[in-house]
C-alpha cells in the first residue's frame, strides 16, 4: 500500500488547556481506503509518544519507510482498509509534519523552539476534531489508539460523545501513576540538563541535545519491555569478554545505546518534553473529584479496552480502572486481557488473539454489518 | 437461533429493560438471547480467549476476568440480575461466588446439574461415579468440583438466609414438577438476599 502524506492548514485559533492558543497551525495526516458515500466508515488512529501520521503502507519514494502500525492497518488486516477509511494524524507539538517546536512561529518568523506552548491530550483531540470537520466526517465509526493514543481515544469518548460510534483503548491508563511520572521526569531532566539544550533554543546555537535525548529514550525503552522479555532477549550476554571499562559490555547496554542514539538523530527534544508532559497531565477524573466514572459518563461510544498481561508501564490493573468506570455508568464495554510476553510494546506487535479481537470488534463498527451499531 | 429451554426460563424471570451480568458467559449466547427477548443491557464475564472472541463477534459486551478472583471491576448493586448458568458446580469457592453475585446484583439466577437425579443415584449404588447427558464427564476429567442436589441447594439457601424467588427443575427440556430432586436433571433458582 502506497501512503501519501498530506497537510491541512488551519487559521482559526485553537485554544489550549494551558490558556495559550495556536493562531495558525498545520496538521499532517494520511488516509487509507475510501470514504463511503454516507461518510460512515471513517476510523481515526491516534499515535503514542514518538509515532506519527504515517500509520500504514510505504511512501512511493521511500519503500522501506513502513507505517508504525502496518501490521494492524491495511488491506485485509484487522483494521481493513478495503472496508474502512482510515486516518492517521500527527499530533500538534510533534516533529513529523504537524506544527511543533521546529515550525516557524508566524509572530516571530523564527522557529518556536522553547516558545511552543504546552499541549494536552484534550488539545490534540480538539485539533483532530477540526481535521474531521475539514474532511467532512461528522461521526467516526471508531477512534483507536495504543498507549498515549489510547488516552486520546478515551478522551474522544467523553469530549465528543456524539462524534464517534466506537472507541478502542489499547494498553492505556486513566492517568499516569507516580512511577510513570517519575520515569518521565528522569527522561526530561536528562534533556533539560544537557549543556547542548540551551533552554530549548539549541537550534539557534546550531547544536542538538543528543546526549539528553539518548538517555531519555533509553529510560523509556526500559519501561516498554517486560523484565522477562529483556531477560530472554539479552540476559547477561556480553558483546565480548569483560573489559573493566564503561564501554557497552553487556548486550542490553549496547541495545539501549543504539536505540537511544538512533532516536536522538530524528526526534526533537522540545517535542519530547511536551509529549511527556501531556502524558503526565492526562487525568480526566481530576475535574470530577477523582471520579473516573463521572468523567466518562458523557460517552456514548461502544468501548473495546485491551491490556497486555506483562505490561508494567500501563498494567492490566490500570485498564480495569477504565472498565470499572465504564461498567458503573452502564456504557457498552468489552475488555480483553491479552496474554503476551512483550510488555507495553505488545500493542505494536502481532499477537493472534489481540489481532483477532480487534478484527472482530472492527466487524461491529461497520453500520451495514453490526446489528448493534 | 437454537432456543434452549433454560434460556426461556431465565428470560421469563428477567424483567424487560434491566441490566444483566452473566458469569462464565461463554460465547454470549444467553446474553444475546436476553437482548433480543427482553431488551436488556448485558455484560458477560469470561476468562477463555475463545469465549471473548466469540462474544466480540456476537456483539456481546464481555469482560475478560477469572470469576474465582471475584468481581473487582463491578460495584455494589450495579446490576439487576447476575446469572451463573451451569457453572456453579465448577467453582472452587462456591459460597464466595454466590456472595459476590448478591453483592453486585439485586437478584441472582443460578442453574446447575442435579446430582440427585435417579440415574446418578443408581450409578453410585452400582459403585461407579455418575456419567449422564447432564454430567458427561468421567471422574478424572470433570471440571465439576462441587456437585449438589436440589435438596442440598435448598438447604444451602436456607442456611444463608437467601430468599428463593423462583425454583424450577427440568428434565429433557421440560419442567419436572413430580419428585424434582429424583427426576430432574437441571435446577434453576432465582435468589435474593433474605
Amino acid at each position: 500500500m502506497i501512503a501519501v502524506a498530506q497537510s491541512a492548514h488551519f487559521t482559526d485559533p485553537l485554544p489550549l488547556a494551558s490558556g495559550a492558543a495556536l493562531r495558525d497551525y498545520h496538521l499532517a495526516y494520511e488516509t487509507y481506503g475510501t470514504l463511503n458515500a454516507e461518510k460512515a466508515n471513517a476510523i481515526l488512529i491516534c499515535h503514542a509518544l514518538n509515532a506519527s501520521h504515517h500509520v500504514a503502507g510505504v511512501y512511493a519514494d521511500a519503500p522501506e519507510d513502513l507505517g508504525w502500525w502496518d501490521n494492524m492497518v491495511g488491506p485485509g488486516k484487522p483494521v481493513d482498509t478495503n472496508k474502512f477509511f482510515v486516518i492517521g494524524v500527527n499530533n500538534l507539538g510533534s516533529c513529523f509534519g504537524s506544527t511543533g517546536p521546529l515550525s516557524i512561529n508566524p509572530e516571530s518568523q523564527r522557529a518556536y523552539a522553547a516558545a511552543f506552548p504546552f499541549v494536552t491530550v484534550e488539545d490534540w483531540v480538539d485539533s483532530q476534531a477540526r481535521l474531521m470537520d475539514r474532511l467532512g466526517i461528522v461521526r467516526l465509526a471508531a477512534v483507536m489508539g495504543g498507549s498515549l493514543g489510547g488516552m486520546q481515544a478515551m478522551c474522544w469518548g467523553y469530549r465528543y460523545p456524539e462524534r464517534l460510534a466506537h472507541a478502542l483503548v489499547i494498553a492505556a491508563a486513566p492517568n499516569l501513576s507516580a512511577q510513570n511520572i517519575a520515569f518521565n521526569e528522569v527522561a526530561r531532566q536528562a534533556i533539560l540538563t544537557d549543556p547542548d539544550f540551551h533552554g530549548g533554543q539549541f537550534v539557534e546555537h546550531a547544536t542538538l541535545p543528543k546526549r539528553g535525548l539518548t538517555v531519555a529514550r533509553m529510560i523509556g525503552h526500559i519501561t516498554y519491555i517486560s523484565d522477562d522479555q529483556m531477560e530472554a532477549k539479552f540476559g547477561r550476554d556480553l558483546r565480548a569478554g569483560l573489559k573493566y571499562s564503561f564501554d557497552s559490555e553487556f548486550q542490553i547496554e549496547s541495545y539501549l545505546r543504539y536505540q537511544g542514539e538512533k532516536f536522538s538523530g530524528y526526534y526533537d527534544a522540545n517535542t519530547y518534553l511536551r509529549v511527556t508532559k501531556a502524558l503526565d497531565y492526562f487525568d480526566p477524573a481530576r475535574e470530577h473529584g477523582g471520579n473516573l466514572a463521572k468523567a466518562l459518563s458523557p460517552a456514548m461510544a461502544r468501548f473495546l479496552v485491551v491490556s497486555f498481561t506483562t505490561d508494567w508501564r500501563f498494567s492490566p490493573a490500570r485498564s480495569k480502572e477504565i472498565v470499572k468506570a465504564l461498567l458503573s455508568e452502564k456504557k457498552h464495554v468489552t475488555y480483553a486481557e491479552i496474554d503476551a510476553p512483550h510488555g507495553h510494546d505488545a500493542f505494536l506487535l502481532d499477537d493472534a488473539q489481540y489481532h483477532a479481537v480487534v478484527r472482530a470488534f472492527m466487524g461491529r463498527c461497520l453500520p451495514s454489518l453490526g446489528k448493534d451499531a | 437461533m437454537i432456543t434452549r429451554k433454560d434460556f426461556e426460563v431465565i428470560s421469563q424471570w428477567v424483567k424487560p429493560g434491566t441490566s444483566v451480568l452473566d458469569l462464565g458467559c461463554g460465547d454470549g449466547a444467553l446474553l444475546d438471547y436476553l437482548r433480543t427477548s427482553q431488551n436488556i443491557i448485558g455484560y458477560g464475564i469470561e476468562n477463555d480467549d475463545a469465549g471473548i472472541l466469540a462474544c466480540v463477534y456476537n456483539g456481546v459486551n464481555v469482560i475478560q476476568a477469572n470469576l474465582e478472583s471475584g468481581l473487582k471491576e463491578v460495584g455494589d448493586g450495579a446490576f439487576d440480575y447476575v446469572i451463573l448458568s451451569q457453572t456453579l458446580q465448577a467453582m472452587k469457592r462456591t459460597e464466595a461466588v454466590i456472595d459476590e453475585m448478591l453483592r453486585v446484583g439485586t437478584e441472582a439466577i443460578v442453574s446447575f446439574p442435579n446430582f440427585g437425579y435417579w440415574q446418578h443415584r443408581w450409578q453410585l449404588l452400582l459403585g461407579r461415579m455418575p456419567v449422564s447427558d447432564a454430567l458427561p464427564f468421567e471422574w478424572h476429567n470433570t471440571p465439576n468440583v462441587h456437585m449438589c442436589t436440589v435438596a442440598d441447594f435448598d438447604a444451602f439457601c436456607a442456611r444463608k438466609n437467601l430468599r428463593v424467588l423462583n425454583r424450577l427443575v427440568m428434565k429433557d427440556e421440560r419442567e419436572q414438577t413430580l419428585l424434582p430432586n429424583l427426576m430432574g436433571t437441571l435446577a434453576l433458582y432465582r435468589l435474593a438476599k433474605g
